[in-house]
């Protein structure tokens, strides 16, 4: 994002232009100060309630599970609840009633909880994702963050940041 | 074309004068932003949202990470 503003601010006449393009992640990682009002983190919104399943399960079990919940992607996961993959959209209107493991999607992005949520926000937007996945650093589900709730909380007038 | 710069030179830059403009959205940039910098978010960027920026000085611009 930031070589295109680079390069409209240079089409607008401006002369002594500079991409700093690691941005604020590299500024905050080197424990240089930032300002601002610190807003949630992802672990906040990550909803424990996203429907999960194991490799061996069959996708007709798991796409009534899914079915009857409101969701509509499934999380495949081992028994200490480490991500393994994801079951979207497309696999779970399958027919064919594969395993779990022979339908899913192996290695889902995932995020860390204590991800600042508008930059969570900003990523998704990025990549087209409607939801993203949470885990501790050690893979294991901490559960899902929906695009639309993490927008709702950041929209203006949203009371819940953390001072 | 703009020069890329790592973040000793975004220190040099800075104490040389230089203007800090962070593209990302509002929400994103009232949560966490470098001290000192405007915001223009990226689809902002026109003629009237950087008259408030000086033409004489360096700008550096910046969002998240490499994005």
């Amino acid at each position: 994002m930031s070589p295109r503003a680079a390069s409209r601010l240079e089409t607008l006449g401006f002369e002594l232009v500079y991409d700093y393009v690691a941005g604020k992640a590299d500024w905050g990682a080197a424990g240089l100060p930032l300002e601002g009002r610190p807003g949630p983190r992802a672990g906040e919104l990550a909803r424990a309630d996203a429907p999960t399943c194991l490799l061996g399960e069959r996708l007709q079990a798991v796409r009534a599970r899914v079915e009857a919940s409101e969701w509509d992607t499934c999380l495949v996961v081992d028994a200490e609840r480490v991500v393994l993959g994801r079951l979207g959209r497309r696999a779970l209107v399958r027919e064919d009633d594969l395993t779990v493991e022979a339908a899913m999607t192996a290695g889902p992005r995932t995020f860390r909880p204590d991800v600042r949520l508008g930059a969570l926000v900003g990523s998704m937007r990025g990549r087209n994702l409607t939801s993203a996945v949470v885990t501790t650093s050690d893979g294991k589900l901490v559960g899902v963050v929906r695009l639309d709730e993490a927008e709702a909380r950041l929209a203006p007038g949203s009371v819940t940041f953390r001072a | 074309m703009p020069t890329a710069v790592d973040r000793d030179e975004v220190q040099r830059l800075l104490d040389e004068g230089a203007q800090l403009v962070e593209v990302l959205r509002a929400e994103e940039y009232s949560e966490e932003h470098l001290p000192g910098a405007f915001n223009i978010p990226l689809k902002e960027l026109d003629r009237e949202r950087v008259q408030a920026l000086d033409r004489s000085r360096p700008v550096i611009v910046y969002c998240h990470d490499y994005q």
